[in-house]
Parts: structure tokens; sequence; C-alpha cells
């Protein structure tokens, strides 16, 4: 909303300057974006009477000036073609700064080809107020010598913009403004009583509701023989200085007692009304040519204006065309009604017109102002366009007042710790309009009909902590809770920040991305579910919620690569989405490597491959305190991994934790990425929760006393056996002597019948107590034979 | 006698002379072997006088002992020169690079998560959850915003597609429905904070469609906007680690708070570069109010027994302002070299009593 500083002035009565209102508006919540002082430059400059201008005696083009100016007679050589004698100009004295020019004048009088100048005279350019560079600015004589040079050019009045929020629809009108600053201290409200104006005959048109809630009152006056000429100077400044563009009388005057007092009008030529008036729900096939040019489909939840002819506008939003004011407008029919804001947005919003009416009537309008409005505007036309004016007629009634409010003057300290005393709360709100019916430490209190924000005692808490001012509440650290402060995060958070430290120290860099993908790219990924299509998404490839986060892991890489970037290693900790339940959605930790090619002078290293997944991921779930021995390997679950080089890590039948190794080939060629990627992506939704103990301490330290003890064997397997439950094996033949179990080699070839591989372990025993004898050695070693034979088919090489 | 000085002398010159350990060795038990030279003197006492065993025992032993310390002596010699001759054989070239490891990085928004939340962990609050995927109720009506209301206009919010009838659910505009969540589960009094993502229908310079924000509740009996002020205070000041700052709150307007406030704090930009705390300009960087009653209702909390305190903040603003980010649009690119250059070690770990950053 901007408005014109002196527009302001007319309800509010202040000694105030303009850097005092804008804190004021500030204190009460009038939040400044804005502040257009063209005027603010201008300082320095008068206005200045010419009394002589004489031909330079050295120069054709020059002229010697005699000037009266605030500093006396000053003697100006000057350029100008318009330069003469009895001139009225803006002089600007010795030492100013000249905007226009960006450049300042000498603090001393110089000479200019022999004769001194003292100061200049200046165009409108040279002050960034105009265009007129034919010369130095020529004023009405009417303005005074040594007046501000900011008033003489009508550059005198700040235009303030400032937002206005959703509760307070009455800042939309300049009076409301006043209303506030002068309850916050800014001054006097003055409250303009506007004259009914008598009318000389009743009105003719026969004005008729349709429907009540869409439309409850509706009242008009007609005026004959208007003139629909321009506005005058004064409205065309004021609607300029807030961004309208005055058109005629007619149509500026609806358009000044919106902004005035928040109440829009409509006009319409009587001429082209057919009719009696009807303010009623539309029609389907309806259609309004509205005035902005385009036609709009009018369904029945919309309100409509119509005449015998049909829709004429669209009631609260946009005038119709058919009955749109012209210059040859001589008859008007002034509408001042009252329109439903749910029913007004949605229309606006069913429409997109973005109207100033329609703004003012989604927000609420004062059901009050029906009459106010309407006499305003009439006084206005008749006062500028002549003609007479009919009686007022009104239709229905206007919205019942809202319920009186009690409020507790103890909520004041109670909810803001301001002391205050009654006198001052009541002054403040009797400015804002209230009606206070004082019955101790309950008031009861009759809102203001244009505040539709009042429902309760914190309400007006607000209203007095406001217009009091937030720097007036005491500041107090908060108290520490009762019983001290105890850990605060849940186990999940604190397995994102383990996980994210881990990842981040194993040498990935952690990103965060959009929790949006593509459609096409979440169905490669098993996602795709019509209840996480967002209907309206920023841009169509980021329509879906994800179901992973390799996918925009693996695209972030790729555009790494192509930027020459070698060996990309990337995690994210964040959201993942199965469905649109509150319990849908799960925090997960995925990191993806695209592998390094890069070349070193010690040959050998491994690249990435699924085992390094593999060991990211388990150091990952070590470090979240998960011992690995409680997980199984098994085929992926998921399309988008590599059915042979991708695996799931499960946790019993049922539960799978995650997948790791390599995605899928088709997948990458989908999303256009070079492969391999190799990653792991783990839901710390789904890890067991470690037994909370009663007590920190550790369990005592078991360290033997005895020499373990290390036997190595090599079985012949299938080559499909997994080597996992070779060792699983192994390692269950005795369960307190083993201590651990490694694969040392995998052998196939020369001395290995093709379709078979060699398995080579090495088993560590711990003896407890006493000494393992040759034959204790033995007996193990035959059962851990045999444990693998019976699970795995292995035979023990010779 | 003569013996004794002969072998002294035959002895310490050709220990001297052992070129190896291996001779040395071999002179040591040649002898002080059980066969060696001075082992057969020593045999030699039992057959002697009471008197010159008096005599001749010492000096044995003294000649044994001198030997055998001669012995070691060189011994420790040879072993030295055998590892000096063992070191200069072993050298590598270290002027050459080890094999690259790669470094990895925290997001600067999940580190200023941590920072928040080991500020106000130090208060009390704890760190609470909700869902992304929200429906109309957490969103927007509970927290005050009825049907059609203008202030759910200003949201640009993301819906999705109604499933058989029901109202769209929503992506959350806002950490506010976790408030609600909270509310509703459990029993005052609380203190809370709410970290996530929330995400608008916004997207150019300034705006990402996708953005986080931490929600700040207390909900208690006697606390009041005096205490909402000194407690945002309090974390401006421990999070831009900065002893005094500059803070004013001013009216605003938000559905779910009345009284309502938004804070600004004075900074002073020198080049590219933001202070925080003091300075000439002011800088809006929070909502906050008093929880509206409506709200304390919806979720069953009576608003005549508990109050309390709400607040918003931007953290991806937050995280720019701090650390020196010019723009908001690389957060959610994945890009190595930003990542690289605006990311944080995994071992700095942020605390209150160890510093943030």
């Amino acid at each position: 909303m901007k408005f014109p500083l002196s527009w302001l002035m007319d309800y509010l009565a202040t000694t105030d300057d303009l850097d005092d209102i804008l804190s004021y508006m500030l204190k009460a919540g009038l939040e400044v974006e804005h502040v257009d002082n063209p005027g603010e430059s201008l300082g320095a400059f008068s206005v200045c009477k010419v009394k002589a201008a004489e031909p330079h005696p050295d120069a054709d083009k020059l002229r010697v000036c005699t000037v009266d100016t605030i500093d006396g007679e000053k003697q100006i050589v000057c350029g100008a073609p318009n330069a003469r004698a009895g001139m009225t100009a803006i002089y600007a004295p010795l030492g100013a700064y000249i905007p226009g020019l960006d450049f300042s004048l000498d603090k001393k009088p110089r000479k200019i080809r022999g004769v001194e100048s003292s100061g200049m005279m200046c165009s409108a350019k040279e002050l960034n107020a105009g265009d007129d560079h034919d010369g130095i600015a020529d004023l009405d004589d009417k303005y005074p010598l040594g007046m501000p040079a900011a008033e003489a050019l009508g550059l005198d009045d700040p235009v303030i913009d400032f937002e206005v929020t959703p509760n307070r629809p009455d800042w939309l009108g300049v009076k409301g403004i006043a209303r506030d600053l002068a309850a916050a201290g800014a001054g006097t409200f003055i409250d303009d009583n506007i004259k009914r104006v008598s009318g000389a005959f009743d009105c003719p048109i026969d004005i008729r509701i349709g429907n009540e809630s869409a439309c409850p009152v509706f009242a008009g006056i007609y005026l004959r023989g208007v003139k629909n000429g321009p506005s005058p100077d004064w409205m065309q400044a004021r609607l300029k200085a807030v961004g309208i563009q005055p058109r005629s009388l007619l149509v500026d005057v609806t358009n000044y007692v919106s902004i005035d007092r928040a109440r829009p009008l409509h006009a319409y030529d009587a001429a082209k009304l057919r009719g009696p008036v009807t303010a009623r729900l539309g029609r389907l096939g309806e259609q309004l040519p509205a005035l902005d040019g385009k036609t709009y489909d009018i369904t029945p939840d919309m309100c409509v204006i119509a005449d015998a002819s049909g829709a004429i506008g669209l009631g609260g939003v946009m005038g119709g065309e058919s009955t749109a004011v012209s210059e040859e407008t001589t008859d008007v029919f002034l509408e001042s009604a009252w329109f439903d804001p749910l029913r007004t947005a949605r229309t606006g919003r069913q429409t997109r017109i973005n109207s100033d009416a329609r703004y003012r009537f989604e927000r609420g309008v004062d059901p009050q102002s029906c009459r106010d409005g309407l006499n305003l505007a009439a006084r206005l036309i008749l006062d500028h366009g002549g003609g007479t004016a009919s009686s007022m007629k009104i239709v229905g009634e206007p919205p019942a007042a809202r319920r009186r409010v009690p409020f507790y003057t103890g909520d004041v300290l109670r909810l803001t710790g301001l002391k205050t005393k009654s006198a001052a709360m009541k002054k403040k709100l009797k400015t804002l309009g209230f009606i206070i019916e004082d019955a101790g430490d309950l008031w009861y209190l009759d809102p203001p009909s244009w505040r539709f924000d009042i429902e309760q005692s914190a309400d007006i808490v607000e209203e007095i902590a406001r217009l009091e001012g937030y720097d007036a509440l005491p500041t107090l650290s908060l108290p520490a809770p009762e019983g001290g402060v105890k850990s605060q995060t849940t186990p999940v958070q604190n397995r994102v920040r383990t996980a994210r430290r881990t990842l981040a120290s194993r040498g990935f860099l952690e990103a965060v991305t959009w929790s949006f993908m593509p459609l096409a790219n979440a169905k490669l990924f098993g996602g795709g579910e019509a209840e996480l299509t967002i209907a309206n998404p920023v841009a169509s490839e980021l329509n879906q919620m994800r179901p992973t986060m390799l996918a925009n892991l693996a695209t972030a890489a790729q555009r790494a690569a192509n930027t020459g970037e070698r060996g990309v290693r990337l995690f994210e900790a964040g959201p993942v989405y199965l469905g649109d339940g509150p319990k849908d959605q799960r925090t997960v930790i995925t990191a993806m490597v695209k592998p390094d090619a890069t070349r070193h002078w010690q040959h050998g290293a491994s690249p990435y491959d699924s085992y390094s997944a593999k060991a990211d991921l388990f150091a990952v779930l070590a470090a979240l305190g998960q011992p690995p021995e409680r997980f199984q390997v098994d085929t992926p679950r998921q399309p988008h991994w590599h059915p042979g080089l991708g695996a799931c890590l499960k946790l019993g039948p049922k539960v799978t934790v995650a997948h790791f190794g390599a995605l899928h080939p088709r997948v990458l060629k989908a999303l256009d990425v070079d492969g391999p990627i190799l990653g792991f992506e783990l839901n710390l939704n789904a890890l067991p929760h470690m037994k909370t103990r009663p007590t920190k301490t550790k369990p005592v330290l078991d360290k033997p006393d005895l020499t373990p003890i290390r036997r190595d064997f090599a079985f012949l397997v299938d080559e499909s056996t997994a080597a996992g439950a070779l060792v699983r094996a192994a390692n269950g033949a005795d369960k307190t002597l083993i201590e651990a179990v490694d694969v040392f080699d995998i052998y196939q070839g020369a001395g290995v019948e093709p379709g078979k591989k060699s398995v080579a372990i090495e088993v560590t025993l711990q003896p407890r107590g006493e000494n393992l004898t040759d034959s204790d050695i033995d007996a193990m070693s035959a059962k851990i034979v045999a444990a693998v034979e019976k699970a795995v088919g292995g035979i023990l090489r010779a | 006698m003569t013996d004794i000085q002969t072998i002294e002398a035959e002895t310490l010159t050709a220990i001297e002379g052992a070129g190896d350990l291996p001779a040395l060795d071999a002179l040591r038990v040649a002898e002080l072997g059980k066969k060696g030279r001075v082992s057969a003197l020593m045999k030699t006492l039992g057959k002697m006088s009471p008197e010159e065993r008096q005599d001749m025992g010492p000096k044995l032993n003294a000649l044994k002992n001198r030997l055998a310390d001669a012995i070691e002596a060189r011994k420790t010699v040879l072993e030295d020169a055998a590892l000096d001759a063992q070191v200069a054989n072993e050298s590598a070239d270290l002027t050459l690079p080890p094999r690259p490891e790669p470094v990895g990085a925290l997001h600067p928004v999940m580190q200023v998560f941590e920072e928040i939340a080991a500020i106000f962990g130090n208060m009390g609050f704890a760190v609470a959850e909700g869902p992304d995927i929200e429906d109309d109720w957490h969103n927007f009506t509970a927290l005050n915003f009825p049907e059609g209301h203008p202030a759910r206009e200003t949201h640009d919010t993301f819906f999705f597609h109604p499933q058989q009838g029901d109202t769209p659910k929503v992506l959350r505009t806002h950490t506010s429905p976790v408030q609600i969540r909270t509310m509703t589960s459990q029993k005052p009094p609380i203190r809370i904070i709410a970290p996530g993502r929330v995400y608008r229908n916004d997207w150019d310079a300034t705006h990402t469609p996708m953005f986080h924000q931490v929600e700040g509740l207390v909900i208690e009996k006697n606390v009041h906007m005096g205490h909402l002020k000194g407690c945002l205070i309090d974390f401006v000041k421990a999070f831009f680690e900065v002893d005094t700052v500059e803070a004013r709150f001013r009216p605003h307007f938000f559905p779910f708070t009345e009284p309502s406030a938004e804070m600004d704090v004075k900074y002073t930009k020198k080049g590219e570069t933001i202070e925080i705390g003091a300075g000439d300009r002011w800088m809006e960087i929070l909502g906050s109010g008093m929880v509206h009653p409506n709200v304390l209702r919806n979720c069953g909390i009576d608003p005549d027994e508990y109050q309390g305190f709400a607040f918003g903040m931007g953290v991806d603003r937050l995280a720019m302002l701090k650390y020196g980010m010019p723009d908001l649009r690389p957060y959610f690119e994945a890009d190595v070299d930003w990542s690289r250059h605006y990311g944080f070690a995994p071992w700095l770990t942020p605390s209150v009593a160890g510093g943030l950053s």
C-alpha cells in the first residue's frame, strides 16, 4: 500500500516529520518497505526572482542576470535561452550539489568570460525533477521568493510504501492508517463527518439482491447531468503518487475513495443499464466482457451484478465493459455494496483478476462504510463534474456487527510482561474506535466495524502492546527448566549426526538435494506413486517426491564429472517418501561414489567397487554401534541395483535396512549418467535401538591370558557358494573357542576343477583358562571341517 | 701370574681385532666358555692351598669380569656398525606424493542446524520432528489459518492431487505444524525446536522451492513476551558468537501467534562481509509471537492455564549471514567445489561450551 504523506495529513494532526511518522509506523506494525522522497536532495534549492537579464559583454549566448534570492541580490551568469527579466526561477547557492549533473558548484564565485557569477539557476532536469531541458525552470510567478524548490516543483510530498498484513484491511485506506498512527502517539486523528448528499430526486434504479450471503447490502445513488472530464489536479496528483493512472472524473473518484477509506465503489453509465440491477449468483454459460478487455466465463459460484442484458460486473472484483463510463457519460449510477470475502477471493482466484476492489473485499471491507463512501463519491462528483444527485437507495442490511469481546486487563501483564495503566489503555483503544464498558478487571469491548481481527482478550493485548511499543516490554532470559537440562535429541537424530560425520571423515562431501525429482526418474527407482505427485510443481522436472536420494546424487556426480572432476564422493542424510501418510517418511543416509580414474606412482590400489561400498556401509554401522554379524547379505530388493554387483542388507528375514553395491546400468543410462556408480542407502529408522542400560559403566575388560592359536583351512566349494555362508558355518562350529574367521584367499584355476572354487580361511582360536593340547586343536579342526561340509558342502583341500 | 697377564693382553688385543659379531662370540667361547682358557684356570683353584686360593681367586674373578666387559663393549660397537651399514642401504624418495585420500566435508545448513540445536539444547529445548507431507489441518487450520483466509494465499503452497475426495495433502510450508504435532502428543511444559525442510512454490534469486526452517515452541505457565525477547536475543548472540546484539521487535501478523513480532538486528556491511550485532542498518531475521489461544485450544491445551511463545527462522539465510555464502542457489546443487569451500570438517562438532565454529 502506497500513500503520499500529504494525504495522511488529511486525517492526522501532527507536528511530526517524515522520520517520526516512519518510526511510528514501525512501532505500530506497519512495515515500511520503501520511501520515495524525490525532494530529499533539493534542500539547498529555493525560488528566486530574476530582476534583470543583460547580454554578456563577451559571449553571445550568455546573459548576466541580477537575481533576488534567499541569500540577497546575486549576479548570476546564465546560458539558458529562456532567462529573462521578471522570471520566477530556481536558485542554487554556491557550493550546492546539483543532483542531475552529479557535481557541486564552487564554494567561491567564479568568473565566466570575465564576469563574476555567484550561484546558478537550474533546469528541472538538473534537479532530477523533469525533462524540460529547453532552459532553466520557468515557474509560475505565484511562488514566493525563498520557497523551497521541492515545494514549488511539487516534490515535497514523500510517498510511503508499506506491507499491509492480511489481518488489517483497514490499512488499505489512508484514513485507517492515520487512525492507527494517532493511537500509537503520532498525533490526533481527524475524523471527517461526511455530509449526506441531499437527493434532488429518488434513485430511479431498481436495486435487487438475489443472494444475501454473497451480497447482503447494496446502496446506490443516481447522478444526472454530470460532465465526465478530467478530475481535479490535486486528485490526479494523489492517484499518480500511489501508482494509479488518472482517467476521468468518474473513474478517478471511485479509485480515490477506495484508497482514501478502503471502500471500493463502481460507477455505471446509467444510460447503458437495462432494467433492474441485481446482485445474484452467476449462471452457467454466462460470460462477462470485463473492463480489462478480457471476457470471463461465469460460474454459479460467483457473485455477479446483472441487469436485463445479463452479467454487467463481477461483484467486488471488476465491472463490465458494456456499462462502463466514458467521456460521453452524463448520467451515472454509483454502486456501494458489500461482498462476501470468501466468495470474492474464490472468484478472484478463478478469474485471476487482481483488482484493488478484489484485494479489499477478500480481506474485508468495513460493512458500515457503504453510506459514507457513497456520499463522499457523490459529493466529489457534484463538486467537480456538476449535475444533480438522487437520494441514496439502500437494499438489504450490512452484516451484523461482531460480538463484544471480554478483555481481562491483567492479560497484558500475563502475556507480555508489560505494566500499563488503565487510562493509557483506554485512550489507545478509544482512538482505534473501540467502545469500552469498564467492569473493573474485566472490560467489554465493541470492536469497530472495520476490524475483523478482534475476537478475544489476547487480540486486545496485542493492540495495547504494539501501540505501547515492544521496546517497552521487559527483556528476560528464559529461566533454566526445572530439574536441569537433559539430553534433548532422539536416537535417530543422533544416528544422523554420527553417520554424517563418519562419511565426511571417510572422504564424502555432504549434499542437500531437492526432496522432489522427475516422475520418470522416480519410476526407475521403484517410486512414482500417484499420491506423491505434486499437482502444481515449480518445474515439470520436480514433480514427484523422491523414493531415494541416489538419483539426485548420481546426476550431481555426472554434472561434476562433466566439469572435469575425477572421482566424486557425495552423501546426503535426509528424507525419502514411501507414501503421503505421516509415517511414510524415512530418514536415510545415502553415499554415492563415481569412481576415480586417477593414476598414482604406487600402482595396484584397487578401484572403488562394491566391496568398498560395503566397507563404507559397515563403517557407518560400526559407528552407530551396530554389530556387523547381526546383518545378512542378500540379493537386492530394489530394481535400481545391479542384480549381481548389488545387494541388500537384512535384519532377519523381513527387515531390509540397506542396499549397497553398484547401480543398475540401465537406470544409469536412463539418467544419462556414465557408470559405474556405487554406494549404499541405509534406512536409519530400520536399525534396532540399543537397549538403554541403567548405568553408563562399561563391562570389565576381558583380556585373555593365553596366546591365541591360528589355523588355516582351504575348502573346495561350488563356484556359486556364498563365502559368507561358509564363514558363518565355520564360526558356528564352536561359539566359545572360535574368536574370528577371516577369508584370506579365493582361488580358481590349476588344481581346482571347473565349477568349483577354493576358499581359504584363517580361524583364530582363543583358549581360556588352560592351553589347548594338540589333540584339542585336532578335535576343533574336525568340528570346523564337519560344520563347513554340512552347511555348504565344502571339502577340505588336501 | 704370567698366565693371567698374558691371557689378558692376548685376549684384549683379540677383542679389539674382532671384525664382526660371530668372531667376537667365538672369542668369548674360547676364553670364557665352559672349555675356555679362563675357565680352565678357574678349575685349578680347587687344587690350590687355601692361601694360594686366597690370592688367586679374586685375581681370576677380576680377569673374568674385565674380559667380559671388554667383549660387551666391543659387541655394542659392532652392533652399531652393523645398523649403520644396514641403514646406509635403506632409502626412499620421500619427495614423492603419498596416495591421495579424498577429503570430505559437511553441508553448512546441516552444520548450522546442529549449532542451533546446541544453543537451544542448552536452554532445555528438545529437538522435535514432523513429516514433510502434511495435511491441511496441521499445516493451516490448526494454526488458525481459517479456510479461505488470505494468509493462506501468501504461502505459495505445493499441493498433492486429492485422494478419494479428501482435502489435498500439502508440502508443509513452514515447520509450524510440528508445534501442533508436539502439543497434541505431549503435555506441557514443552520446550522444543523443530528443524526441517519446508516448501513454497517460488523460485528466483532469493527463493528456492525447498528451504530450511527451525521452529521453536515454549509452553509453560508463566512465560511471557519478555522471555521471548530475552530468549531470542540470547540465541542471536550465541549463534553469531558476538557479545552484544542490538535488536528490536516489531509488531507483525502471523495467524498462529497473538501478539506477533518480527525481530530485526543491527548489522554492518563491509564490502562482501556482514557483521551482525551493531551497525547502521536493520535486518529482519525471524518471526515470533505468543502462541495464539485458538492454537492452544485446537491442541487441547487450556489457554487460561498455559501460555507460551513460538518462533520460526530461515536456516539457509542464517547460514548465509554467518558464513558469508553470497548466494542461496548453490545450496541444493551438490556442487563439489562449493561443498569443499563452504563445508565443515567432520570433527567440528558444535557445542556451546566448546564453541560453535
